[in-house]
């Protein structure tokens, strides 16, 4: 059992971000132009990047809104748009037309209902469904595999096309004033508001073209996974990420056309007043709701799996431990993506016959127990392991803990009786985003900083990393567990005022968030430093046994110089010394 | 394969599909072939799932407002939607065999089944838009709030066509899809690019092209036979 040895046979081939003598316009349109899954990923992971900068600026003017109990900093802009154009009017003294930026105050709380549609649109279709399988699942799944691409590289940069187009009317929605619908666009409201102007139809029409893009890269995934794997590379000696992009994929690919029909007929009724929506012309809205929950939810398990993924790779690797009931973690992936299409119900509770409820609710348990194995069979891992408290780990610990609260809060939400009481409060919001942010968002970032030497070929700053980590999590904290305490003594969601009582609370989480977007903001100062001025980045950091780490940092345009020799598995820790690294570095384990 | 190339006299130029090559990150043509099926397949599962928003969306109104659908469907004609599948069983028919005669080098046979092809797809948009859109739309058979009918015997009437427009509506869309796709395939297949070493786009543009036939052979009952 050794690790392959490739340095016999090193072709010219530079590394795929070699720029090869090109000029930068050239470069440009090289980048533009490019099918290698490498640059796709990478383009990706910058629009993905832009976008959750965006909504987190929103984030933030919604927790600087709630610091008061009333309304304060959006007080300047109750036109409804958030870009003050001004309106065209005639001056009084000379005659002639100018543009008028005073505003009259109207319905209380209109820029703030825009900012969380905002906030929400832009987090849930723009950043976090693509996050991590378009960025790091497209650089690393062929690779991981051992093949020289996806199965499909034009649809591929297509794909990323889509997601742009998506993302400009979403941003052009915004700039002509936003939607004030909420991220789900419910009926009747979305047919009814803004009737006059094209912002809700551009934010609806970009989610409907983000659905295509996902559908793409699930697609393609699929595909690659059945279809592209290197010979040797059996089911079982697939790394776990790769299971939890194909379980992913799957879902990807059955729920996003039905968001799809969705929203198309919501852009018909907005634009034809068809009706089907419409309780006026004999239209159901509680229909819209199960259609629109039978993506929604799901989908957010595409957000959440490949979470999952990545932290049985970072567990592993930055553990040194051979991953605990590896076809456990695998098939509850699979679990969970089956269960993830029953459970939709749940959104909808009190629109539902008694008996609906308690069956969707008895299926909403279903996801616990797969969910609980991967978290059972992590900790398993972590047991006798030689854990390196690197940034990755880090945040693979910290995921745990957070994910964690997040699936146990989801329960009293599952359970009827107490859902009453909890529905539509903080609860769920601190809820939602203990599994959303705690969970994907922290193992996106853990991720980023395991792979972040592979794909660019530089160390980023561990020290710095480190501290930017303990901003991020002691800020989340702050922010998000006090909203539980809001929850359960009433505060609802979606409220630009509230009374006195609960002001404590909002200053806390507004204060956490201040903490939490310097620790992002830490974290990419960083990576611009390492992009800069960082040390270059060994083949293998970190130790890994995957195929990434058997070629070179960042990789040769072709991923390998020859096809990958599968010789052991990906987490046989404790038997092999991993790829371009010596004994001394990576110890195995004494055998006793 | 050699009784196939047996056409060639020594020495003349090959067709553009005998020296076709697989692209670099497939092991074997094969594989991308296989590959490119899969993904295709998958594409149409989406579709159905598409097209099953709509066919619920009719299911659960059919429910809450039998007599208006029942009176809806009287309005159609079944002969015209009988016309129309008809027309695209045999556009159907047509695009299996281009796919066969491109696996067996019958180019002429390739191009011409694709032609008959797309003028079953112009001719089942002209039944469709002459027959049942203009004359229904001019009436004021329209859906939702643009239903203008004088003689309505239900007031969930706009609902039915709501359902009605909106489904073949897009159902419309994806013959326009479908015969882009097959347009495509035909202008390559004059440039002699399909035959029996790569008819990948022509036979996954076809399985393609049998889903919209399907989505039709489930809107015809539901629109215009249930009564």
């Amino acid at each position: 059992m050794t690790a392959i040895d490739t340095s016999h046979d090193h072709h010219d081939e530079g590394s795929f971000l070699d720029r090869k003598g090109m000029g930068l316009w050239s470069t440009i349109w090289d980048w533009a132009t490019t099918v290698d899954h490498k640059k796709i990923g990478i383009m990706y992971l910058f629009a993905v990047l832009t976008m959750f900068f965006i909504g987190g600026v929103a984030g933030l003017a919604i927790r600087a809104e709630l610091l008061e109990p009333m309304r304060t900093s959006a007080d300047g802009a109750t036109t409804g748009v958030m870009i003050n154009f001004g309106s065209p009017v005639q001056d009084p003294d000379t005659g002639e037309m100018i543009r008028d930026y005073t505003v009259t105050p109207n319905a209380a709380g209109n820029t703030f209902n825009r900012m969380f549609t905002l906030h929400g649109a832009v987090m849930v279709f723009m950043f976090i469904v693509p996050a991590v399988p378009a960025s790091l699942g497209n650089f690393f799944l062929p690779i991981m595999i051992g093949a020289k691409d996806v199965a499909f590289p034009k649809l591929n940069l297509f794909s990323w096309y889509i997601y742009v187009t998506g993302s400009l009317f979403g941003v052009i929605g915004l700039i002509l004033g936003g939607a004030d619908t909420g991220w789900t666009f419910y009926t009747p409201y979305s047919i009814q508001t803004d009737a006059d102007f094209w912002r809700v139809t551009l934010m609806v029409m970009a989610a409907f073209i983000l659905g295509f893009s996902s559908i793409l890269t699930g697609l393609n995934f699929v595909v690659t996974v059945h279809k592209l794997r290197a010979p040797g590379v059996g089911w079982f000696d697939m790394p776990l990420f790769i299971w939890a992009m194909y379980a992913t994929s799957i879902i990807q690919v059955l729920a996003t056309p039905v968001i799809g029909i969705t929203l198309l007929l919501l852009v018909f009724e907005r634009l034809f007043r068809i009706g089907i929506f419409d309780p006026s012309l004999g239209g159901d809205a509680v229909l819209y709701q199960h259609f629109f929950w039978f993506y929604s939810h799901p989908v957010v398990y595409v957000m959440i799996l490949p979470g999952m993924g990545i932290i049985s790779e970072l567990l592993a690797v930055h553990g040194r431990k051979h991953i605990f009931g590896y076809r456990a973690i695998a098939f509850s992936s699979l679990g969970i993506a089956a269960v993830s299409f029953l459970v939709w119900g749940h959104h909808l509770f009190t629109a539902m016959s008694p008996l609906a409820s308690m069956v969707f609710s008895a299926l909403t348990f279903l996801v616990a127990i797969p969910t609980a194995i991967k978290v059972f069979n992590w900790i398993a891992t972590l047991y006798k392991a030689s854990i390196a408290l690197n940034t990755p780990m880090l945040y693979a610990l910290g995921f745990l803990f957070l994910f964690s609260i997040g699936g146990l809060t989801g329960l009293p939400l599952a359970t009827l009786a107490t859902d009453l009481h909890l529905h539509d409060s903080y609860f769920v919001v601190a809820h939602f985003h203990y599994v959303m942010m705690g969970g994907t968002v922290i193992a996106f970032i853990g991720g980023l900083h395991h792979w972040w030497p592979k794909m660019f070929g530089r160390m980023y700053n561990e020290r710095v990393g480190i501290i930017a980590f303990a901003l991020v999590f002691i800020g989340f904290n702050v922010t998000f567990f006090t909203q539980f305490f809001l929850g359960t003594q009433g505060m609802p969601r979606r409220y630009a005022s509230y009374v006195d009582e609960f002001q404590i609370y909002h200053q806390i989480s507004t204060y956490g968030s201040w903490v939490l977007g310097l620790g992002f903001m830490l974290h990419l100062g960083n990576f611009i430093h390492s992009l800069l001025a960082g040390p270059k980045a060994p083949p293998n950091p970190w130790g890994g046994l995957s195929l990434e780490w058997e070629t070179e940092s960042p990789p040769c345009a072709h991923n390998f110089h020859h096809e990958p020799l599968i010789k052991h598995g990906p987490y046989d820790f404790e038997t092999v010394v991993p790829p371009h690294c010596s004994e001394q570095d990576f110890p195995l384990p004494k055998q006793h | 394969m050699s009784t196939i190339n047996a056409h060639h006299t020594p020495g003349a130029k090959p067709m553009r599909w005998e020296t076709y090559k697989h692209e670099h990150h497939w092991r074997t043509a094969a594989d991308e072939f296989d590959a490119a099926k899969l993904g295709m397949w998958l594409f149409l599962t989406t579709e159905v799932l598409l097209f099953g928003g709509i066919f619920c969306a009719y299911a659960i109104f059919r429910m809450m407002y039998p007599e208006a659908f029942t009176n809806g469907s009287s309005y159609l004609d079944w002969r015209i939607g009988l016309i129309n599948t008809i027309v695209l069983l045999i556009s159907s028919f047509t695009v299996a065999m281009s796919v066969r005669c491109a696996q067996l080098n019958q180019q002429f046979w390739l191009k011409a089944n694709l032609i008959i092809t797309l003028i079953c797809a112009a001719l089942f948009v002209v039944i469709k838009l002459t027959f049942e859109y203009i004359p229904k739309l001019s009436q004021g058979k329209a859906p939702g709030t643009w239903f203008s009918y004088p003689y309505a015997h239900h007031p969930e009437e706009p609902i039915w066509w709501g359902i009605y427009y909106a489904g073949t509506g897009i159902h419309a869309l994806h013959v326009f899809i479908g015969a882009g796709l097959l347009i495509w395939v035909l202008v390559r297949s004059f440039k002699g690019i399909y035959g029996p070493k790569n008819y990948t786009m022509v036979e996954t543009s076809g399985l393609y092209w049998h889903l919209v036939d399907l989505v039709w052979i489930f809107l015809f009952p539901l629109l215009y036979l249930i009564h």
